[in-house]
């Protein structure tokens, strides 16, 4: 009998509704597999019985012939960066720690809607903001993936989604959500060999979702087909009166508009992307997506987006400038940790407590923020990135003037080892510098394996739509998948 | 534009995160790195350009005006780290 | 428009005053400017409060439209340019009372821009005392929560039921002169606010309170530095702010100090301003647009439908009584102070007009008389308001109309009313069951007039002889005898007949 842990998302919604296992079943494969690889750290809060609860319900539901949800019988991993009501929820960081949210995100609460199941709650980069999920307060992420040759050196899941991304690959869960607003899916997701996708800026609603940059933060599907990206998408998505910037339109049908038929569309590679010193095997493996695309029919064409070079420096004022005014509500008095040194007064309090709850990226970043906003400097950073924001923007729509999608790399390496960029942050953020641009713009941008690089650690590429066309990612990213027919999974050590 | 640990220091006063003198010492040069790097953005021609507003066109919904919500205390205190009949309770503040 | 003449008498010569005030105004809606909960006044602590409004992780705010119409209803009150696009920015700083860390206001794109108000400074010559004070702008904010420092001896007590509560910020130009224009101007705005229904104006309970900016400087120099005093609470202590802070830096100046552009508080009991400056440290509000909103667009059938909804406006009205109604200045500025006297005066003219089958012109003098001396002297003496007053303005139009048709005279409108105000019966009602009504039967009043010319044989010599003044004397006597209800005109003919 297979494995059920080894099935995709559809895998297992079909093969439940055809009866060929019970949803308990697969909800207790899954929570065994989390529970025997601890050693990754992929979750902060392990939940069990969520998962059974769910997969009884759904097992029941069957049994009675009831309409199923879309999820009905598939467990799956939540960041720890969704409220989730009655469990948990920290942002990874000691701040929240303790925290118990009175409520449901409205993208998990869907989630739960449509049957799925929790297995846990994934451990992040604190408050969303790494690139190695080394930020966490809860300890490294550890990636299931290990360069060959006997070198055993514990590599960066990416992140901040590092969690969600070591999980999956290691089959402790079929799919999971994630986060990004840099690059916070489609990195991790390179890093690991797996897909994932950020919608278009409004797609999914941030409510419920613990705030890092509200201007960029999008949720969105990782998991290790496109198919099953697209599964999760549809469920994710929608219009949430609670959220002024959803977006107030119907969710088209992904799954079933899915077709790696690419005639018709046109390619765009942005030739910025390529600059001197791009790795070796990172541009061969564009080369080789580009390959792809055109044998699926596509028009390749080279575009240019004149303004990437500054899109980090944009994003690095942008983010961490809302950063420090949404983390500003973690001061001690309605929730989470409190540091109240002996005769401290309320200013005192803010301090101390501030200060203990937050790492030191985090802490970085809520000064950087502070510092860009602050008099006699706001229109020199702030309004100046928000203009060069828009240029940005520009490119990306003269671009599309020519062509119907982008493809790009996802990341400028693969995994590098644990600790190896962390005395650096300049070198930790130059890690998205291909995934900042599509956020800054808002664009739905998909990373999706391409094959091993020679250590045989994955390498993915990124596919960046219109705004509101995730079929065309999608579609795009299906028949990269198709071609590159990547099968590889780490080797269990765990 | 370069910053020093006076203004370190103030930041972080501003941030309401107390540091110690060893680690605003320590930040002072990672801070100057991370803004020279950002400060290339100076050399954009932004003329004649808007800032962005909203990355994807639309338009801000105004709700009706109906109570929806409230009424729900013992979840609004349910995590403080205090709270007294019915209140949050915080240091004494002297006004 | 009239130059203010008011000035500070120093050692040094004359100071002249330079006031500005910042209002900032609860918007009268039933749920918060971002969030579902309530907004009624005294409720049980964090009993309104939503996750919202308690900033919970993952939050986020939506606007409610009502907040945002009665702001633009409010600007177009004031002839104030409105802004079809506008946005919200966060006023960052860290206080036990804003949970978010952050009050969400609008600094960089207010919804209104420059609008006016025309102050009286006398209501009894108007037109001699005009003058319009200029608005900068009005924005659309959070309103904070409220912080307890007596329940507990080592803690403060955070109720965040105001927390989110809209309020409208009205900030003036600097364009007041002294303690009365300011107090004109903060009692003008507030009868604007009442009558657009924007805010119940209703200061002792916090729903409006102004900071006072206040500066002195030598009749025609630059503007001096100025002070603001911050959430006072009534016409009264904005004036004695104005007036104590004034010579308070007059004083400082000429002792040869400097003014400290600074934060103040004022203290009722001492009437006295003093220095906050534990709130002064370094405050950097780090404005920046608020990434979980959008701007705010205003179409032109939105905006249309607020202009539509405006009632007639104070000085509309105003103009109109004096014009149409043909009342004194006086009396129309006083019935259109206040919106709700307004109200009942027009309830009063309208059924008065109805049942005496008159215009409104024509009832207006004698039911604005009665409104503004007998009703109101009536609930003087019983300590209650017109919005509570035992009688409704159906029975007052009654009352008078009683008088008009000659069923009753004046004195005995003035008894009935009193039996009103008593037993609550209608005044119809009370003429009829206590035979109240007037007689005309020449006959009776002739009869009467008789027997007083020759119960006081002695008088009538005397008037014959020239003492004329005795005139009023018969016309009493007969009164009386009548007991009241005789017609006057009547009896006076009859008087003048019978003395001959």
């Amino acid at each position: 009998m297979t494995d059920l842990t080894d099935l995709t998302v559809a895998e297992i919604r079909d093969g439940f509704r055809a009866g060929d296992f019970s949803a308990r079943e697969v909800a207790e494969g899954f929570n065994a597999n989390v529970a025997a690889a601890r050693a990754l750290n992929a979750f902060i809060v392990e939940t069990p019985d969520k998962a059974l609860e769910a997969a009884d319900a759904a097992d029941k539901a069957k049994a009675a012939g009831e309409t199923l949800g879309a999820l009905a019988g598939v467990p799956i991993g939540m960041k720890d960066l969704f409220c989730t009501e009655g469990t948990q929820t920290t942002a990874a960081s000691h701040m929240l720690e303790g925290f118990v949210p009175t409520y449901e995100s409205t993208v998990s609460g869907k989630l739960w809607a449509a049957g799925a199941g929790m297995l846990g709650k994934l451990n992040l980069d604190q408050f969303a903001m790494g690139s190695s999920n080394e930020t966490s307060y809860f300890g490294n992420v550890i990636s299931p993936w290990r360069r060959g040759g006997g070198d055993n050196a514990a590599l960066a899941p990416g992140g901040s989604s590092g969690g969600s991304s070591s999980a999956i690959s290691a089959r402790l869960c079929p799919a999971a959500t994630g986060t990004d607003t840099g690059g916070s899916i489609r990195q991790p997701a390179a890093f690991t060999g797996i897909s994932g996708i950020k919608p278009t800026y409004g797609r999914c609603s941030r409510w419920g979702i613990v705030a890092f940059a509200s201007s960029l933060d999008q949720a969105g599907p990782m998991a290790r087909t496109v198919r099953d990206n697209a599964i999760l998408l549809e469920v994710m998505s929608g219009f949430d009166p609670k959220d002024s910037t959803s977006l107030d339109l119907a969710v088209p049908q992904w799954e079933a508009g899915l077709s790696s038929d690419l005639r018709g569309k046109t390619v765009g590679i942005p030739k910025e992307y390529r600059p001197d010193g791009l790795n070796a095997e990172i541009s061969a493996m564009w080369d080789r997506g580009i390959a792809w695309l055109k044998d699926a029919g596509a028009e390749v064409v080279e575009v240019s987006l004149p303004h990437t070079k500054y899109a980090l420096p944009t994003y690095y004022i942008i983010a961490p400038a809302e950063a420090s005014s949404n983390l500003a509500r973690y001061d001690g008095v309605r929730y989470g940790q409190r540091d109240l040194p002996d005769g401290a007064g309320l200013q005192d309090m803010y301090a101390a407590t501030r200060a203990a709850g937050f790492g030191p990226e985090v802490k970085r970043r809520i000064m950087i923020g502070t510092y860009v906003l602050s008099a006699g400097f706001y229109d020199a950073y702030y309004t100046q990135a928000q203009k060069v924001r828009a240029l940005i923007a520009r490119d990306f729509e003269q671009a599309f003037e020519k062509c119907d999608l982008l493809l790009t790399p996802t990341a400028p390496s693969a995994s590098f080892a644990l600790g190896e960029k962390q005395a650096d942050p300049l070198a930790m953020y130059l890690n998205d510098v291909f995934t900042v641009p599509a956020s800054l713009a808002g664009l739905p941008a998909m990373a999706v394996p391409g094959g091993l690089d020679s250590a045989g650690l994955p390498i993915g590429l990124q596919i960046i739509g219109k705004a509101l066309d995730e079929q065309t990612v999608l579609n795009a990213s299906l028949a990269i998948e198709e071609r590159a027919g990547f099968t590889a999974r780490p080797e269990k050590w765990w | 534009m370069s910053i020093d640990l006076q203004t370190v220091k103030k930041i972080a006063s501003l941030s309401r995160i107390s540091v110690t003198d060893a680690e605003a010492e320590a930040m002072v040069p990672e801070i100057n790195n991370i803004l020279g790097w950002v400060e290339q953005l100076g050399e954009v021609d932004v003329t004649g350009v808007q800032p962005m507003t909203a990355v994807i066109p639309n338009h801000q919904r105004l709700r009706d005006d109906v109570i929806t919500d409230g009424d729900v205390r013992d979840k609004v205190l349910a995590n403080a780290p205090q709270a007294e009949h019915g209140f949050f309770a915080v240091p004494k503040v002297i006004e | 428009m009239t130059e203010s003449t008011y000035r500070i008498q120093g050692a040094t010569g004359e100071w002249e005053v330079v006031i500005g005030l910042e209002v900032h105004a609860q918007v009268t809606s039933n749920a918060k400017l971002f969030s579902g909960a309530a907004t009624a006044f005294g409720a049980e602590p964090n009993t309104q409060v939503s996750l919202v409004d308690a900033a919970m992780p993952g939050m986020l705010p939506v606007p409610n439209m009502e907040c945002i119409r009665q702001a633009v209803r409010t600007g177009m009150a004031i002839d104030a340019q409105i802004n079809k696009w506008s946005r919200f920015d966060r006023k960052n700083y860290f206080y036990a009372d804003l949970p978010q860390g952050y009050q969400i206001s609008q600094l960089y794109h207010p919804i209104v821009g420059e609008g006016q108000i025309e102050i009286v400074l006398d209501e009894k010559n108007p037109d001699a005392s005009k003058k319009v004070i200029g608005v900068e702008r009005i924005h659309v904010e959070q309103d904070a929560g409220k912080l307890m420092h007596d329940q507990h001896p080592t803690s403060s007590y955070v109720d965040l039921n105001r927390s989110g509560v809209a309020l409208m910020e009205i900030v003036s130009k600097p364009d007041m002169r002294s303690p009365a224009e300011a107090g004109a101007y903060l009692s003008k705005l507030r009868t604007i606010l009442r009558y657009v229904g924007s805010c119940d104006g209703n200061m002792d309970q916090g729903s409006m309170r102004a900071d006072v900016n206040v500066s002195v400087r030598k009749p025609g120099e630059e503007f001096g530095t100025r002070t603001e005093t911050k959430n006072v609470n009534s016409v009264r202590f904005v004036m004695a702010v104005v007036e104590h802070e004034a010579n308070r830096q007059v004083d400082v100046l000429e002792a040869g100090g400097k003014i400290v552009q600074e934060t103040r508080l004022y203290d009722p009991d001492r009437n006295e301003t003093r220095s906050m400056r534990s709130k002064e440290d370094a405050h950097d509000y780090r404005y920046f647009p608020d990434p979980d909103l959008l701007p705010l667009e205003l179409d032109d059938a939105f905006l249309e439908a607020c202009r539509q909804s405006l009632p007639e406006l104070p000085d509309a009205k105003r103009a109109r009584y004096e014009g149409d109604l043909g009342l004194s200045a006086y009396n129309a500025a006083t019935l259109t102070a206040d919106a709700d006297t307004a109200r009942w005066f027009e309830a009063l003219l309208t059924e008065g007009a109805r049942i005496q089958k008159k215009s409104e012109g024509d009832v207006a003098k004698a039911s604005a008389n009665w409104l503004l001396s007998e009703l109101y002297g009536a609930l003087n003496r019983i300590g209650k308001s017109l919005e509570d007053s035992p009688v409704s303005p159906e029975e007052g139009a009654e009352l008078l109309a009683l008088v008009a048709d000659g069923t009753i005279s004046g004195t005995i409108a003035k008894q009935v009313f009193e039996i009103m105000l008593e037993t609550g019966e209608k005044p119809g009602r009370i003429v009829e069951e206590k035979g109240l009504k007037q007689t005309s039967d020449t006959g009776a009043i002739e009869a009467a007039v008789a027997k007083v010319l020759a119960d006081n044989g002695d008088k009538v010599e005397q008037y014959r002889g020239g003492k004329e003044a005795l005139f009023g004397f018969f016309v009493g006597q007969t009164m009386k005898a009548m007991q009241g209800k005789a017609n006057p005109q009547v009896v006076n003919e009859l008087v003048k007949k019978g003395l001959g």
